[in-house]
């Protein structure tokens, strides 16, 4: 007989750069309060933020653990300069689970179980059996890929735990130049953390005022907040059972409450919606990628009827 | 150091190599390659019949197999590296994962080089690729400088590779998904970025604007040259600031760190470009042999020929240098 497994919430990495303390009441809270089952620290963007966050990492991953979250560390995501390789490669030293953020991370955690993050390209089942073979016991799908992708990759390989992107803005980009810090008229090397001015990333309008984009220091994100509510029912039905919910400068235990309800199948999708727009106001919402369609689109139509069912 | 060409279509093939490159890159008529485009690429016949003639003229023949495999679709994938094994490519040039480990079980004799697209930016990663996949060749993503590019060749167990002219990707390659946020078509999945099919210009007074998807993405003024609207190359507004505020409409053009990526131990430089026609490929082939030949006090004055060539005519160094970031 097949085994259920329950629906589980993922607090992914706290892209933003925020202040230290800030960042610690912040994981303080979500231990005290948010129903979340895995909750993943560290600093995925920028190496040059790590000491922020640094003096507080031990007191927040024990108080998390202490309120029975799994907590993770993720390691950089664009490794490029000796010292990335070098504090990635020191990920050996923590306890726990490293979530992989870039493929270095992989030989350096070798024989450790790892979990691989969104911002690894996973596009199909062979990738998944290699990262398998490779030790990775769950992966966190990029938010690039369409349902029928999702399904195909979640119902080949039964003994992988995968994790959908459901709520957050989208990371869409990374690049070895700081556009924030340029905006603010600093250069990379330079940038006085101007990062940190913005919690909640800085947007990036169109020339005509369309919303469109917000930056992250070297990270490009979408302006919009990705969130899938009406097509959860149908991502549980094929199997998928991590949900990841990835921190904005908003009530984010409020957030984890609507979604474990939307997991739980005690909250309609109207109601969930409306609940999460009022916690996160201002920021239009968008499932387009999981529908294969414009990923700034929010899409109103249901799912198509996926394969392998 | 080599010069890899590329070539969309089969007489751009043979005036490359005409041109004097030393390989050649392509790809199959279809997404398994980065440079899906309309009315380019190979099909099997075209490709056998170009590796037959580059044979001839002792050049390689690369073949990129560099997007990522659509789940329930592999075949697809599979079959272009079956087919280009079978038709005698010197090296296949993959990025995915899972195509990776396909390639090197089922052809464990072939070459295989990595992909850009793999964004592979740290020695860890590329020695993880030679050892796990037995890959020859790394080609570097376009976020590193020269002294970096020299600390990552000084340190892998295979050869690399670098752009030094052509299309500059001013993200991580391979982990970019800004043209499918405004599409829905993208460079890891359809091999397209800011696809020419969702491009619309239209007038607004004197003004034009061109938008990619339901977003503008630039307005020129009168009498303003318009460019093509790749995302990353278009005009916005962020902070106080308004206007190119990721990279300016400009092209990369490497050639004068020539000598210190040849001291870095570089292998082989390559010209981006397989959406571009015959006549430039050509040009910018014997222009930068003529470059890479002449003594260091001489290539100075070659330098530079190829910048009317270049998009927008202005060209930068991009990452190599540090301050670009």
């Amino acid at each position: 007989m097949q085994q259920v497994t329950p629906s589980q919430l993922t607090l992914g990495p706290l892209l933003y750069l925020w202040q230290g303390e800030a960042w610690r009441d912040f994981y303080f809270r979500i231990a005290d309060e948010a129903p979340v089952d895995h909750v993943v620290l560290g600093e995925v963007v920028c190496s040059k933020r790590a000491h922020f966050m640094a003096p507080y990492m031990q007191e927040v991953t024990e108080r998390l653990q202490r309120a029975g979250k799994r907590v993770r560390h993720a390691s950089l995501a664009l490794v490029t300069l000796p010292r990335e390789e070098k504090a990635t490669r020191e990920l050996r030293d923590l306890d726990g689970v490293i979530e992989i953020s870039d493929l270095s991370a992989l030989p350096a955690l070798a024989g450790r179980p790892t979990t691989v993050g969104p911002l690894v390209n996973v596009y199909n089942a062979a990738t998944v059996r290699f990262l398998a073979s490779q030790g990775v016991t769950s992966i966190c799908l990029p938010p690039e890929l369409p349902f029928d992708a999702v399904c195909e990759i979640v119902g080949s390989v039964p003994q992988m735990d995968f994790e959908i992107f459901a709520f957050g803005r989208v990371p869409l980009a990374i690049s070895a130049r700081c556009a924030h810090a340029r905006v603010k008229g600093n250069t990379k090397d330079n940038c006085q953390f101007v990062c940190a001015e913005d919690p909640d990333g800085l947007p990036v309008t169109t020339l005509e005022g369309q919303q469109f984009l917000a930056l992250n220091g070297v990270q490009t994100m979408s302006h919009t907040c990705q969130t899938l509510i009406a097509e959860i029912p149908d991502l549980q039905a094929h199997g998928l059972t991590g949900f990841r919910l990835s921190p904005q400068h908003c009530d984010m235990v409020a957030v984890a409450e609507i979604y474990r309800q939307i997991l739980d199948g005690t909250l309609e999708a109207d109601q969930a919606e409306m609940a999460l727009q009022a916690v996160y106001p201002d920021v239009p919402f968008s499932n387009g990628f999981l529908h294969a369609d414009v990923g700034a689109d929010f899409v109103r139509t249901p799912l198509p009827a996926a394969i392998g069912q | 150091m080599e010069l890899i060409c590329p070539a969309g279509t089969p007489t751009a093939f043979r005036d490359a190599i005409e041109a004097g490159a030393d390989a050649v890159y392509c790809g199959f008529r279809n997404e398994t390659n980065a440079r899906n485009f309309p009315g380019l690429n190979f099909s099997r016949d075209e490709l056998a019949e170009a590796i037959t003639f580059a044979k001839s003229k002792s050049v390689d023949t690369l073949v990129a197999i560099n997007t990522f495999m659509h789940a329930g679709n592999e075949a697809l994938w599979y079959k272009a590296v079956d087919d280009a094994v079978d038709l005698g490519a010197t090296a296949l040039i993959l990025a995915d994962l899972g195509l990776l480990a396909y390639a090197a079980k089922k052809h464990p004799g072939q070459r295989l080089h990595l992909s850009v697209q793999a964004s592979a930016s740290n020695a860890d990663t590329i020695n993880f690729m030679v050892d796990t996949f037995g890959i020859k060749r790394a080609v570097l993503p376009r976020v590193l400088t020269i002294s970096e590019v020299a600390a990552i060749t000084r340190k892998v167990r295979c050869e690399t590779e670098v752009f030094v002219f052509g299309g500059l990707c001013v993200m991580a390659e391979g982990r970019c998904s800004l043209s499918s946020y405004a599409t829905g078509k993208s460079p890891n999945m359809q091999g397209v970025c800011s696809p020419a099919s969702h491009v619309r210009y239209r007038r607004d007074g004197k003004a034009l604007v061109s938008e990619l998807g339901a977003f503008t993405i630039n307005r020129f003024a009168e009498g303003e040259s318009a460019g093509y609207p790749t995302l990353c190359k278009g005009r916005f507004a962020a902070g106080e600031q308004s206007g190119y505020i990721f990279e300016d409409p400009v092209s990369l053009d490497a050639l004068v760190h020539l000598d210190a990526l040849a001291a870095a131990g570089v292998s082989a430089l390559k010209i981006e470009g397989r959406q571009r026609g015959r006549a430039y490929i050509a040009e910018v082939v014997r222009t930068i042999q003529t470059t890479l030949g002449a003594s260091p006090a001489q290539r100075a004055g070659h330098i530079g020929n190829l910048s009317a060539l270049s998009e927008g005519q202005r060209t930068t160094s991009g990452a190599y240098e540090k301050r670009w970031r």
